[in-house]
């Protein structure tokens, strides 16, 4: 029955303890010992809070024996991105500029964890400040691919796919700013969710790029995204970005079907020399869908070619100044200089990762005076023009589907030494972030090397309800979503 | 060579909420060192800023009293530079879309107003090779009030700053204090040839932190360019600290100048949008300025220019001014007591007017019994010091005290002739010629009345008694 357990979904465990069927402790207990046995190979986590998780533990267990509600994710075992703020427990984000940094508070959305009765075992490995989409750019420990060890599991939430992928946790939180939830969700055979910017709060979250990172969840079925969705969507007044509309329950409508959706497949999405693996499996989960019900049509989306480019324009220079923040003053790593300037060189010098002053160093030089129209004001208007692309299709489909990744998991390795290559690997998933739009992967196949390959649903704002529609019908037609990497059983 | 002097002035003005800018910390001054923080001010990771409207309002309310436009869509923006006392390492201001411009103060056209929060403050302690850093000034409003370069002299600069002062404090949005910092300055002060129009190259005063400085300073670097020019030389653009014990200013080094702060919106900030009805609300709101009330007081109250300019001083004076002529009728007569008895007692022992406890009308209806002459005009005085010491009515203490004007002439006559006949040397003197000696006599009358009787009585029946032979 254990061995099971830790493939159960979110809404079996809450049940499972709320029916007393097992205690919040136990089932705790059982992942805890399981983190022990298989997370020295595979480094999802970057800390495990074994004593903070048994108390959150034996909280729900007293409420449950009180007869009250534990809440809906109560004895659920999650885990957290290092990049979350956590009251109390080391939040590294990635980076050793943060090494040992012990927050005073916890962020919205996981303080509203906490409050559903979630059990936070610890925090995850990451792309340092979330800048990567490999999990290569982690100085504490490398990530691996629980599918092939060899290989990445993609970033930047690189821990947060591996964490639920290998069964160490129900679900996770991570953060997508250019699809760092949704490319390791595609790399590790799990789904994952990037919400509608300001869906979710940023408040309690490092951040990398103000306008557009968005919290997400990571689960292994679309039943737990929309579960956990709810319990972390919604306004907050901590976060001036955060939309007021009212959070739906989405676990209502996932068994809808996609009979009568329209779902848009762009033109710009299937380019010449991509792995034909990738290509024939999205496409074949594509007919899947028509078969059951849903009308296939193509779009363009004409300025996708432009994405990658202003991307990094607005996100280099958004980093650069919320990076700022990072001088050895106030917190975190100081290395003391012979005078101020020094401590900052030296501090910066030695506490960020060259990616992250790869990014910096760029952010800094697209807002330099007298350039700044002609970066990042001009990434801005094209960022319109992106936008508008879907804007226009979305009158014509209710969704757009699309392949995650160009590729299924690289090597370790493969691409540290080009770092435009990487940047290009986000191709599919940026779009839809500088458009401030949801984006849901589920697990659509494997390659000839059992590697995951997922599909990615993209919709209008606010239109979750679609995209988890979409996703629910493709689980329940397919089984990919329920196997499991085979190291790790 | 005769020197046209050029000066623009950049003001920094403490909004008097209650909380900061972009975090509910409070704005109070003082507290232990990094105790008025939380997760924004602090610029710890994951904070993000949430704007106060009340520091708009009061910004606005600036704004429309100063006649700027207002506009109805700002943006705020990130000024980045690094400093230990700016925690977040940029600091979120305005920049090409301030929330007001245009408008004036004293005559001086202003360019902008914009909003922005407050950094920390570094002390530094001589000999110490320590700065400590403390972040309770971090995040409080600021406004800055950026003025074209049209004041011509350093007068003309003090007495912009003295207008922008009591404007501030006159709509209650600021406590305007130049010694604490709620009130900063900084002077751009270029020389040119009388005539020309290209301006000259400017210097940067800063650290100018009081009224008597702002003069001070000008002047003393209107002498040190003009020193330079005449020479031959040529003035350097930099920025120069006020040094208030040397009476001096001397140059920051070069390189703390080249700042580049790439500028660009702040993405945690959604624009700023000013509706229409609060721009109304908040117009019809604005108390009646200091400049109309003065005009106003000439005008309807019959005051010189200096007596309306002392009594609107203060918005709070000018309102009690204002009521107890009301209540009274002339305010020439008000503008007396108000000016010397009342201000006298007020500065005596401390109190502001908004402390005096003598009412406004209390104060008119004291002014009325020597109009209808219940009360000598000296007796009032004392009426007056007991007004304030216990708080009770005139018409009480006369009444208590029996301090009626005594108005009968047989009385007063009896009191003269007794005067009279009590000193018969001193009548001598006056008969004679010596003309003061009525002084004497007026005191020994009014001795012998208590003070009471009516002075112009006591005038006319002393005349007559001397005179007889």
């Amino acid at each position: 029955m254990s061995g099971d357990l830790y493939w159960k979904s979110a809404v079996e465990l809450a049940a499972m303890v709320r029916d007393k069927q097992i205690s919040a402790r136990e089932l705790t207990q059982l992942h805890l010992a399981r983190i022990a046995v298989l997370d020295g190979q595979l480094g999802a986590y970057l800390l495990v809070d074994e004593a903070g998780a048994l108390g959150q533990a034996d909280v729900v267990d007293q409420a449950i024996a009180r007869g009250e509600d534990a809440g809906p994710m109560g004895g659920v075992p999650v885990a957290l991105k290092d990049l979350f703020c956590t009251r109390g427990l080391a939040t590294t984000a990635g980076s050793k500029i943060l090494e040992g940094w012990v927050p005073p508070y916890d962020g919205t959305a996981v303080a509203r964890l906490r409050q559903a009765g979630a059990i936070v075992l610890g925090k995850l490995n990451m792309d340092e400040f979330a800048m990567g989409s490999s999990n290569e750019n982690a100085p504490y420990r490398p990530c691996r691919n629980p599918w092939d060890l060899e290989r990445v599991p993609g970033g930047s939430s690189g821990g947060s796919a591996v964490a639920v992928a290998a069964g160490l946790a129900a679900t996770s939180l991570g953060t997508d700013t250019g699809g760092s939830i949704r490319q390791p969700a595609s790399l590790c055979g799990v789904s994952g969710l990037r919400p509608t910017y300001g869906r979710v709060s940023r408040y309690g979250v490092v951040a990398f790029a103000s306008s557009l990172d968005q919290v997400g969840p990571f689960g292994r079925t679309v039943e737990d995204i929309a579960l956990t969705l709810e319990v972390i969507g919604g306004h907050d007044p901590h976060d001036s970005t955060s939309i007021p509309s009212a959070v739906p329950r989405y676990r209502d409508g996932l068994t809808e079907g996609v009979a009568g959706l329209r779902l848009g497949i762009p033109d710009e999405y299937f380019i010449d020399g991509m792995d034909p693996e990738v290509e024939a499996t999205v496409r074949a989960a594509i007919d899947e869908l028509r078969r059951a019900g849903a009308e296939v049509k193509r779009i363009s989306l004409p300025h996708t070619k432009y994405a990658v480019g202003c991307y990094y324009l607005v996100a280099t220079a958004e980093a650069a100044s919320n990076l700022a923040r990072y001088d050895g003053v106030r917190y975190g790593l100081r290395v003391e200089g012979k005078n101020l300037a020094e401590m900052y060189a030296e501090t910066r010098g030695h506490g960020f990762g060259p990616e992250v002053k790869r990014r910096i160093m760029l952010g800094t030089y697209v807002l330099r005076s007298g350039y700044y129209d002609a970066y990042y004001k001009k990434a801005q208007k094209v960022r319109a023009l992106i936008r508008q692309d879907f804007t226009n299709a979305f009158k014509e489909v209710d969704a757009v589907v699309t392949p995650a990744s160009p590729t299924a998991a690289f090597k370790i390795g493969e691409k540290v030494a080009d770092p435009l290559s990487m940047y290009l690997a986000d191709i599919f998933t940026i779009s839809c972030n500088l458009a401030g739009l949801p984006g849901l992967v589920v697990p659509a196949g494997f390659t000839r090397a059992r590697l995951p390959i997922g599909l990615q649903i993209l919709g209008p704002p606010l239109g979750e309800p679609t995209l988890l529609r979409v996703g629910a019908a493709y689980q329940w037609l397919t089984d990919w979503h329920v196997q499991h990497p085979g190291g790790v059983a | 060579m005769t020197w046209e002097v050029v000066i623009g002035l950049e003001c920094h003005v403490q909004l008097g909420t209650l909380s900061k800018l972009f975090s509910p910390s409070p704005t109070e001054f003082g507290g232990a060192p990094n105790s008025h923080t939380d997760p924004p001010v602090l610029g710890l990771p994951g904070a993000l800023p949430v704007l106060n409207e009340r520091a708009i309002d009061l910004a606005v309310t600036l704004g429309l009293a100063v006649g700027a436009t207002i506009r109805r869509r700002s943006r705020f923006a990130r000024k980045h530079y690094f400093y230990p006392d700016l925690p977040k390492g940029y600091q979120i201001s305005q920049y090409d879309e301030p929330l007001c411009e245009g408008g004036q103060i004293a005559g001086v056209r202003l360019t902008r107003i914009h909003v922005e929060e407050d950094a920390g403050k570094n002390l530094h302690h001589a000999g110490s090779p320590i700065s400590l850093v403390d972040l309770n000034r971090a995040g409080v409003p600021l406004v800055e009030v950026v003025s074209e370069p049209d004041i011509r002299s350093a007068e003309e600069a003090a007495e912009y700053m003295r207008t922008l002062r009591q404007l501030v404090r006159w709509l209650g949005i600021s406590d305007g204090n130049m010694e604490e910092g709620s009130l900063r300055c900084d002077a751009n002060v270029s020389l040119r040839r009388v005539g020309e129009a290209a301006y000259g190259t400017r210097a940067e005063l800063k650290n100018i932190n009081s009224f008597k400085f702002v003069q001070k300073a000008i002047e003393f670097e209107i002498a040190r360019q003009a020193a330079i020019l005449d020479a031959g030389g040529k003035v350097v653009q930099e920025t120069r600290l006020w040094d208030a014990e040397r009476g001096s200013s001397h140059a920051m080094r070069s390189k703390e100048q080249a700042h580049d702060y790439r500028y660009f919106p702040d993405p945690d900030l959604p624009p700023l949008v000013v509706g229409e009805a609060r721009i109304a609300e908040l117009q019809r709101g604005l108390p009646e300025l200091p400049s109309a009330m003065r005009e106003r007081f000439v005008r309807q109250h019959g005051l010189f220019e200096a007596d309306a300019r002392g009594l609107t001083d203060e918005r709070a004076l000018a309102l009690y001014f204002d009521a107890a002529v009301r209540a009274h009728g002339d305010g020439k007569k008000i503008a007396n007591w108000v000016q010397s008895e009342l201000l006298r007692e007020l500065h005596r022992d401390g109190r502001t007017i908004d402390e005096c406890p003598v009412a406004p009308e209390r104060l008119a209806e004291l002014v009325r019994l020597i109009d209808d002459g219940t009360i000598s005009g000296k007796i009032a005085k004392e009426v007056f010091a007991k007004m304030y010491a216990s708080g009770d009515s005139a018409r009480v203490i006369v009444e208590r005290e029996g301090l009626l004007q005594v108005t009968d002439s047989a009385a007063i006559e009896a009191a003269c002739r007794a005067a009279v006949a009590a000193n018969p040397k001193q009548a001598q003197q006056f008969r004679a010629g010596k003309a003061a000696m009525m002084g004497f006599f007026v005191g020994q009358v009014m001795k012998a009345t208590g003070g009471k009787a009516n002075p112009q009585l006591v005038n006319e029946l002393l005349q007559r008694v001397l005179e007889e032979p």
